[in-house]
């Protein structure tokens, strides 16, 4: 019990810092504004530490992609236009729900197709199982119901 | 039927060939979103001088774009072998990233300066637009002034040789520029 405290206490020390990190201030002239740069800075994935988004991470690259996003929201961008400042730099990778063209069509079309692969098997499986489920023998239901007894006497 | 049996086998040799191949892939390389297009426009001081540059400064190409900064250790043991390069007369030209320009000057009186000029970048904002997101980098221009290629990390013997070579093939070959760096 001490030590999960000592833990605890421990942990804590070590936690703002990292959640205070990437907490910065920007003055959004309206709370739409903020919204889009909370949606699109979670969408934009940091180039440098690969498997973060923009917002969470404290790469220097990050930092200044939150610079940019802001400043392209507070002059009267599109989510398009940024999107497209951002891909014409660093590539389709740095959208985190990319477009669908020849690379991505199948990232794209793939929850689809399991989840009818996956239809397919149960439907099929399904079938053959019905047609399997033979009554059981005469010695065979006597073997489970000798089973039962043994087990509940 | 027959057939059906070996099918979770076959399955397992698809998807091991599948991981198999992963393995061998870079997850760090990014696609170089630039490449083939003009080298982005710019108007920045030069670190040096102090003149005003833009991109038709980094003129007459096939030459090196090298990004780099003081706070960059990887920098500092890419440095060597750019001055070896610079002596076999690749001309390179330098982005001095989001640097102290003061600190930037007195690395290139300590250590050599390779560069022919060197764009002082110190807001990032060109490195911004050539889609740099750490140092070093090393992009190609060919003699359009287009992008030819893009290096991730630091530059050396052989990723010059491997990627690089081709575009200056007037340096002749280019196991002596391993020489050179080996004489200096």
């Amino acid at each position: 019990m001490r030590r999960l405290a000592l833990l605890v206490l421990v942990s804590g020390l070590f936690a703002p810092a990292v959640v205070w990190a990437v907490i910065e201030t920007y003055q959004f002239s309206s709370p739409d504004l903020e919204a889009r740069y909370h949606t699109l800075s979670q969408e934009l994935r940091c180039p440098k530490c690969q498997n973060q988004n923009i917002a969470d991470s404290n790469a220097p690259i990050a930092r200044d992609l939150r610079v940019v996003l802001y400043e392209q929201l507070e002059t009267g961008a599109s989510d398009e236009e940024i999107l497209a400042y951002m891909v014409a730099r660093y590539g389709e990778f740095v959208r985190y729900r990319p477009g669908v063209d020849r690379n991505t069509l199948f990232l794209w079309a793939a929850p689809a197709l399991l989840l009818v692969a996956g239809a397919g098997l149960v439907v099929r499986q399904a079938r053959r199982g019905g047609k399997r489920a033979e009554p059981l023998s005469a010695t065979e239901q006597e073997e489970i119901s000798r089973l039962l007894r043994e087990q509940n006497g | 039927m027959r057939l059906k049996r070996f099918a979770p086998l076959l399955g397992f040799v698809l998807l091991a060939g599948l991981l198999y191949k992963g393995l061998s892939i870079d997850p760090t390389a990014l696609p170089a979103a630039r490449v083939g297009q003009p080298f982005p426009s710019f108007t920045q001081l030069e670190l040096t001088s102090g003149r005003e540059i833009t991109e038709q400064s980094l003129s007459p190409g096939p030459a090196l774009v090298n990004v780099w900064a003081t706070w960059c250790y990887s920098c500092r043991l890419e440095h060597p072998y750019l001055l070896a390069l610079a002596a076999r007369g690749v001309p390179i030209f330098g982005l001095n990233y989001k640097d102290d320009s003061v600190k930037a000057r007195e690395w290139l009186l300590q250590l050599g300066d390779p560069y022919r000029l060197n764009v002082a970048d110190e807001q990032g904002l060109v490195g911004l637009d050539l889609g740099v997101y750490g140092a070093p980098e090393t992009y190609v221009i060919g003699a359009d002034g287009h992008i030819k290629h893009r290096h991730v990390g630091i530059l050396d013997e052989g990723v010059f040789d491997r990627d690089f070579v081709k575009y200056f093939p007037d340096m002749g070959v280019s196991g002596s520029v391993g020489a050179a760096a080996g004489d200096s």
